[in-house]
């Protein structure tokens, strides 16, 4: 069951993020080991687009490779039709590890505007913009504390509204709230998904909990198992105001659900042709 | 100087989940800034601090004060007497002061050049492993049997002085420079690549705020090391100094202003180390609570 019919959204909003025939190889070990076989996807201005793969497929491989931070195989990413070589401007990145990603020696208002800064932007547009994502996030009380003074669930959202200050046309997700307990889990997806419709940026978001990729997503892609190539793309037809208790019961959401199992399933015993 | 590099919780606890321990308290000053002094807990304090000299000069005082206790040994007040004679007269401006301007040329150079070094040297592993057995070797030299050498190249001015407390004092500070740079997440950099964070900014803003835990372990190492340079290059063809004093009042016989000279160096060196922890307080505030945040206080 191939692309359901991803059509609409393509045809209505211009590409955003495009990636191209995405291979990555890494040969730093004793033999060659082929992560991403050959990716190919593309995102819409404004879409919210869920990556969803079983461990170990790669996702994290591919997502340094769409925020430049790693040089693919072979393949292109590119950036409202730039190529993406090193990590673009209008990108912003979410890291898992929320605790790594934060500078401890500096406030949250701190960790927030410093890419501000290095943007160059005025002081009163910065003050602006560190004000709203901070109030965005529900943070504005805890500017002045340090990060390491927070729950983690606070840290990661001080992560976001440094993403969100930032104002990127594409914000990527690795597995934000993958280290963060289940209801502080809840309230953050809800978070992204009212900042999204808000601020109308691109979002790919990756995870490994089905659940939250389709509560969250527009679409779903599916990844197959290493060596990685995009094994489903699932539009989820839900509505667009979604609730943690009445989505989640919808009787389309457990039919995307039971779908987007089955594929990682089916990834999973392996439409691996070569042992990697 | 028993303090090694420190054992900093390396990249914190690698896939955390959500932390036990901070639960959104409401925005506080880190640790160490919040010492409020009410009199009582003040006065208190000071007994605390005062209790073991107390005792310890009282039982020197004992063991002196005996009919039958040597003329090497002289009892406190004699060597109170000696102290303020000797460091509240001119010789503050021919001894103490230029010692204490050595030291502080000596450890500051040290301190620049170790960091500067042990930044490149951290950033670049190229450039380390060209540099690594070198400097392996020249640390394992002893300082002060640089003096002789020293006194040939460099005269035995202060340049010498100064020379032979950085080379001394460089090491601690250049190797824990090296391994605090080495040791910053790699996350944190992925995360400033990402801001578009580079240049001077990331080397201000990340590498050496993230290496500043290790870099000040070094500097204070170093300072004690300063200080007993000091005296040693002082030791040696010398005509000023603290080091040059003592010696002199050994060889004279001035018993009591050598023992004065020796309490004079300890009081300096307690003084620079507390200035230098005051300084730490300030720049490593964040760390401390980092680590107690950790550690679930």
């Amino acid at each position: 069951m191939p692309a359901t019919d991803t059509t609409h959204h393509r045809g209505v909003r211009p590409g955003m993020l495009k990636v191209t025939g995405l291979q990555k190889i890494y040969n730093g070990g004793p033999a060659p080991v082929e992560a991403v076989r050959d990716l190919t996807f593309e995102l819409a201005e404004g879409e919210l687009v869920c990556l969803v793969g079983p461990s170990g497929c790669g996702k994290t491989t591919l997502l340094k490779c769409i925020a430049g931070l790693m040089a693919p195989t072979s393949g292109t990413v590119e950036l409202a039709g730039e190529p993406v070589l090193s990590p673009p401007p209008g990108m912003a990145v979410v890291f898992q590890e929320y605790g790594r990603s934060l500078f401890a020696w500096m406030s949250v208002r701190a960790n927030v505007e410093l890419p501000l800064k290095e943007k160059k932007l005025p002081r009163a547009r910065r003050e602006e913009l560190v004000a709203e994502s901070l109030e965005a996030v529900g943070l504005t009380a805890f500017a002045d504390a340090y990060p390491w003074q927070l729950s983690g669930g606070m840290q990661q959202r001080v992560a976001i509204a440094r993403a969100i200050a930032y104002e990127p046309q594409v914000l990527l997700m690795d597995e934000p709230f993958a280290a963060v307990d289940a209801q502080t889990r809840a309230d953050l997806e809800d978070l992204v998904r009212s900042i999204w419709q808000r601020l109308g940026v691109t979002v790919l978001f990756v995870t490994h909990d089905i659940d939250e990729a389709v509560y969250l997503g527009e679409r779903v892609l599916v990844l197959s198992n290493s060596p990685t190539v995009v094994q489903d793309d699932v539009t989820v037809d839900l509505p667009v105001e979604r609730d943690q208790l009445t989505t989640r019961q919808d009787e389309r959401f457990t039919r995307l659900r039971a779908h987007v199992y089955a594929q990682i399933q089916q990834a999973k015993k392996g439409t691996a042709p070569t042992a990697a | 100087m028993n303090r090694p590099t420190v054992d900093r919780p390396r990249a914190a606890p690698a896939a955390p989940t959500e932390q036990e321990a901070p639960v959104a308290r409401p925005p506080r000053r880190p640790a160490g800034a919040a010492r409020t002094a009410r009199p009582a807990g003040a006065l208190l304090r000071t007994a605390h601090v005062l209790l073991l000299p107390a005792v310890l000069v009282g039982a020197y005082w004992a063991f002196t004060a005996r009919p039958d206790a040597g003329f090497y040994t002289p009892t406190p007040d004699a060597i109170a007497g000696a102290f303020a004679e000797l460091w509240f007269s001119e010789r503050l401006f021919v001894d103490v002061l230029p010692s204490l301007g050595r030291l502080l040329t000596g450890f500051a150079l040290a301190a620049l050049v170790g960091v500067g070094l042990g930044v490149l040297l951290g950033l670049d592993a190229r450039v380390r492993a060209i540099a690594e057995p070198v400097l392996e070797f020249l640390r394992a030299i002893p300082p002060p049997v640089l003096v002789p050498l020293m006194i040939m190249l460099a005269g035995i001015d202060d340049g010498m002085k100064v020379a032979v407390i950085v080379f001394g004092c460089v090491w601690p500070i250049l190797l824990n420079t090296v391994e605090g740079v080495r040791a910053v997440d790699p996350v944190l950099a992925d995360t400033a690549r990402c801001y578009g964070i580079g240049g001077v900014t990331r080397l201000r803003v990340l590498v050496l705020r993230s290496a500043s835990p290790q870099i000040m372990a070094g500097l204070r190492l170093a300072l004690a090391l300063a200080i007993i340079l000091m005296v040693i290059s002082e030791m040696f063809a010398s005509s000023s100094g603290l080091g040059f004093a003592i010696v002199q009042f050994q060889r004279t016989f001035a018993i009591p202003e050598m023992w004065a000279g020796m309490v004079l160096l300890g009081i300096i060196g307690f003084v620079l180390s507390s200035l230098f922890e005051l300084v730490e307080g300030r720049v490593l505030g964040w760390y401390r609570g980092l680590r107690s945040a950790h550690r679930g206080e």
